[in-house]
């Protein structure tokens, strides 16, 4: 019935109509969260704390309170006690007392920023001021900055209650160990000609973000909050500001405001519980904006990690095993991507043999948030750059090597279960005929590099209506804050389905009480879920409308047939009905159509990713000056090309600052120092060639248009294709990220031979 | 601290008066005072160029200058970057090349192409690099945004719409 407009040939998909929030956000009409302003409304902020570790001894804030214009002050004191364990939020398990505990320190800093307590006053600069006349009595605590001084015996104990399932009653900082293994790994060794051992180390970096976090809360009298705010997730930052502040989900209303980029930082909560419970202690609007160096001391970065990589090939170049250590920073509470990292380490590769042991450990850096494929990142850092190294000694071309070894439909991945059809190997060979790989690069200190990513993508739960207004036009809902383009995809799906013009279908993003339940804009999620959601409400609206043409003419609904946009009766001469000469006599017919759809998204389909670099390196300098760069992504299917083309282009672009410059610098007593985005160095236009784009469509079979999920797996090859290109350049290769211009220097002048004779030959 | 002074300045066309105190900045006097919440506050550094504005034909970051440093300043902000109805062919670019995703830093690139293209109509691709090295764009990777410049550029030379739009 109504699959009449999907049969492969698409009128809207595929196409690249201008995006429908397009105009606001070029005319400064768009409204983010930090644009939000209410009658009487108050302005917050938050003192943090200046010590990387310690006690909390007294808090005194009656100066603060006395300076005129200041309305109320909150600390921990003002939140309830809640669980200590792991409780579902939405879909994602959090641990509120964890949560509680870095929204307000309870009795403890734990990193350098870890917020205190929070002001209202009638402007921000007046709570500036009373944030400073806040006195604070600590007992400074030796920080632990790295994993491997955390997980030392003896180590500083971030959390007495921390245990871990090996450890017992031992204190730790270890909150997980994830082990996956397959085969014989000593036999596997055994088998291998060659074996590449290798240590890795990268540095924490954040998302970068250019919209600082915000929110706007309102408590009423009635005992219910509205929260603006800019997130991924409306209904987690519902789920987990009612955990925190012990209110029922079901009273607090979260509106998500334009969002300025999140990469998977704005999937948790920091400033809305404030914004609420300033709000209810004022009885004023009360808006929250972070500073930029707020937004870098304690939003979430990801996780820096130490990782060890063994890998044997046979010379023929089949990879026979792998043994892999990892652990990550998880920041001040447990929680890093380390076991993402781990399942995705070696999963685009057929290793019979691998043992893989992944450690979680507490820090005293800010707790680490999502970021774009997190923790794949810094895994195939490591094993990319060692499967470069094997393919050289076996002496096949790293391209080669990846095909010869990539995983195909059938496949197990690394925790078990066979890939479905993936393209992979299609994102290989697309690099691998690419204009850019098939050219030439010559010149000194110039190296071409490549590397591969995998990440498994997300489904999780979507809900979505369809409207048909009384022109014959229709309006799509959807609960999915759009980060990057997403509306157009949904109403295009819309207009595909109903027979429209992507310009007939307004997309809308909801609240939370006009939406059913979505799950967070992240996993790369929303074209392929709520998508699916969004097919599948648009349908129900075609099944309806079925229907009421059956009505019209007075035939059953199995005589009615819909397609391009058209409703034919069978067998007679009677002229086809459009939606638009439909739509006006819904009312007379039954009343108003929606579609409606709810979808738990299974049949994901994952991501693959592979990508090219050319870089030229100074030998004086140790900069590296990126010279071409082709990113090859499977995206299932295209929906707008263009926006898929943006989150390779994009993704790309986060993993070159990652493997080039982006990095945070603690001092020895745990204060990071580099708190603005002139030292947090993030890519330029300067630093950045154009990106070319392959766009591989291997369709995912578990979705209704193939659609897989573009927006994370391009963040993950880049910095080990630079390291690889770095080694092609001069010779050294490069263990650490970022590959900044002294750490490749010093690595330059420590290998001498012939990078440094080349450089003086020049 | 908080006495306010009476800054007179023309905004987008139209001579505006506002009091602001001292220590606010143009940023913050454009978005809380004039409700022009166009130009965005990304680090009040001027490192990420989101509050990109126009002052006497230059490009500047507003968040470093105060409110009242405005005084008698002629202003273009990205609400005036479109005449009546009809956008400029920037923002028309940027649109059709795809080149924002969550939109933030775009107003501040769109006054900072502006000012490239008022003072260069032929800028090459390092041209623009250059002009843009100012503004911060964390989703695209900047491709695009390069491309709508080159072609807005190409655009107003055939068109000359940019002149009558620039005022």
């Amino acid at each position: 019935m109504a699959e009449a407009t999907t049969n492969g040939k698409y009128k809207v998909i595929g196409t690249r109509p201008i995006r429908h929030d397009g105009a606001d956000k070029v005319t400064g009409r768009a409204k983010y969260g930090a644009d939000y302003t209410f009658p009487g409304m108050l302005h917050g902020k938050v003192l943090r704390s200046p010590h990387a570790h310690a006690i909390i001894k007294s808090i005194n804030f009656d100066k603060a309170l006395k300076l005129p214009g200041v309305k109320a002050i909150v600390t921990s004191k003002d939140l309830p006690s809640v669980a200590n364990k792991l409780e579902q939020a939405g879909e994602m398990a959090i641990n509120p007392h964890h949560l509680s505990m870095n929204i307000l320190a309870h009795d403890r800093v734990l990193y350098d920023g870890h917020a205190i307590a929070a002001v209202a006053a009638i402007n921000g600069h007046i709570a500036e001021e009373a944030v400073r006349l806040i006195e604070v009595e600590y007992e400074v605590l030796p920080p632990v900055m790295t994993v491997d001084v955390a997980m030392k015996p003896g180590a500083t104990i971030l959390h007495k209650d921390l245990r871990n399932q090996e450890d017992g009653d031992k204190q730790t900082n270890v909150a997980q160990h994830y082990q996956f293994k397959r085969g014989d790994v000593a036999a596997g060794f055994k088998a291998a000609d060659y074996v590449v051992e290798r240590e890795f180390k990268t540095a924490m970096v954040h998302q970068g973000y250019i919209e600082p976090h915000n929110a706007v809360g309102i408590y009423s009298s009635d005992g219910t909050a509205t929260i603006y705010c800019s997130t991924q997730g409306a209904f987690e930052v519902r789920s987990f500001s009612a955990q925190v502040l012990g209110m029922p989900v079901g009273k607090i209303r979260v509106v998500p405001a334009e969002i300025g980029g999140g990469f998977g930082g704005k999937t948790t909560v920091y400033l809305e519980p404030l914004s609420v419970l300033l709000s209810k202690k004022t009885g004023a609007p009360v808006k929250l904006v972070m500073s930029r160096a707020e937004v870098l001391r304690a939003s979430g970065p990801t996780s820096g990690s130490q990782i060890k990589v063994k890998m044997g090939a046979t010379k023929d170049g089949k990879l026979v095993a792998a043994e892999i250590w990892m652990a990550y920073e998880a920041g001040a509470f447990p929680g890093s991507p380390v076991g993402a990292g781990a399942m995705c380490i070696i999963t685009p590769y057929k290793v019979e043999n691998f043992l893989i042991d992944a450690y979680d450990v507490v820090v005293n850096r800010p707790k680490t948030a999502a970021y774009r494929a997190p923790g794949a990142t810094n895994a195939a850092f490591a094993s990319e750059t060692v499967i470069d190294e094997l393919a050289e000694k076996c002496g096949i071309d790293p391209i080669d090597f990846r095909i010869k070894n990539g995983v195909k439909e059938g496949d197990a991945q690394t925790v078990g279960p066979p890939f479905k059809r993936i393209g992979f190997i299609q994102t290989c060979e697309a690099i691998k005929n690419s204009p850019h790989y098939k050219s030439k690069l010559t010149g000194k200190n110039r190296g071409r590099g490549v590397a591969s990513g995998f990440w498994f993508n997300a489904g999780m739960n979507s809900s979505a209506t369809v409207n048909i207004h009384a022109d014959g036009t229709a309006s799509v809902v959807t609960g999915s804050p759009d980060i990057g383009g997403s509306r157009a995809s949904m109403a295009m799906i819309t207009a595909e389905v109903l027979g429209l013009s992507a310009n007939d279908v307004r997309p809308v993003t909801a609240d939370t009480d006009s939406i059913g339940h979505t799950d967070v804009t992240g996993g790369s999620r929303v074209t392929f879920a709520t998508g699916m959601a969004v097919y599948e409400a648009a349908q129900d609206a075609v099944k309806q409308m079925i229907e009421r043409a059956s009505k019209v003419w007075e035939k059953k609904p199995d005589e009615v047939e819909f397609r391009d946009g058209k409703f034919f009766a069978k067998g007679n001469g009677v002229p086809p009905m459009s939606i638009k000469d439909l739509a006006p006599r819904f009312s007379r017919t039954g009343g108003p159509i929606t579609g409606r759809a709810s979808v738990n998204g299974r049949g994901v389909g994952p991501g693959f990713a592979t990508t090219c670099v050319d870089v030229e390196v100074d030998p004086e300098t140790g900069k590296v000056q990126i010279l071409r760069c082709t990113i090859a992504q499977d995206a299932g299917k295209a929906i707008h090309p263009s926006y898929v083309e943006g989150q390779m282009q994009g993704g790309t672009a986060q993993g070159l600052g990652w493997g080039l410059n982006e990095e945070y610098f603690y001092d020895e007593k745990g204060i990071l120092r580099n708190v603005g985005l002139l030292d947090y160095r993030m890519p330029t236009c300067l630093d950045l060639p154009m990106i070319e784009t392959c766009v591989v469509e291997e369709a995912n079979p578990g979705h209704p248009l193939g659609v897989r999920g573009v927006g994370e797996v391009s963040i993950v090859p880049p910095p080990a294709a630079l390291a690889n290109a770095i080694y092609r350049a001069v010779g050294v290769r490069m263990l650490e990220t970022p590959m900044s211009p002294p750490k490749v220097l010093k690595a330059v002048l420590k290998h001498g031979g012939s990078a440094q004779h080349s450089a003086a030959a020049d | 601290m908080s006495k306010k002074t009476l800054v007179e300045a023309t905004v987008n066309g139209e001579t505006v008066e506002f009091l602001c105190e001292p220590r606010q900045s143009l940023l913050e006097s454009l978005r809380d005072i004039l409700e022009l919440t166009g130009a965005k506050e990304g680090c009040l550094t001027g490192d990420c160029g989101a509050c990109s504005v126009m002052i006497d034909g230059r490009v500047v970051c507003s968040c470093l200058m105060f409110g009242v440093e405005a005084q008698g300043t002629n202003i273009t902000t990205v609400e005036g970057l479109a005449t009546t109805g009809t956008l400029h062919s920037l923002q028309r670019k940027f649109l059709e090349h795809a080149s924002l995703q969550c939109g933030i830093c775009t107003p501040g690139f769109l006054m900072a192409a502006k000012g490239l293209l008022d003072r260069n109509p032929e800028p090459n691709e390092a041209d623009v690099r250059y002009a843009l090295a100012g503004n911060l764009c964390r989703c695209t990777g900047y491709d695009k945004i390069v491309k709508a410049v080159l072609d807005a550029a190409a655009d107003l030379r055939t068109h000359g719409e940019g002149k009558a739009a620039a005022r």
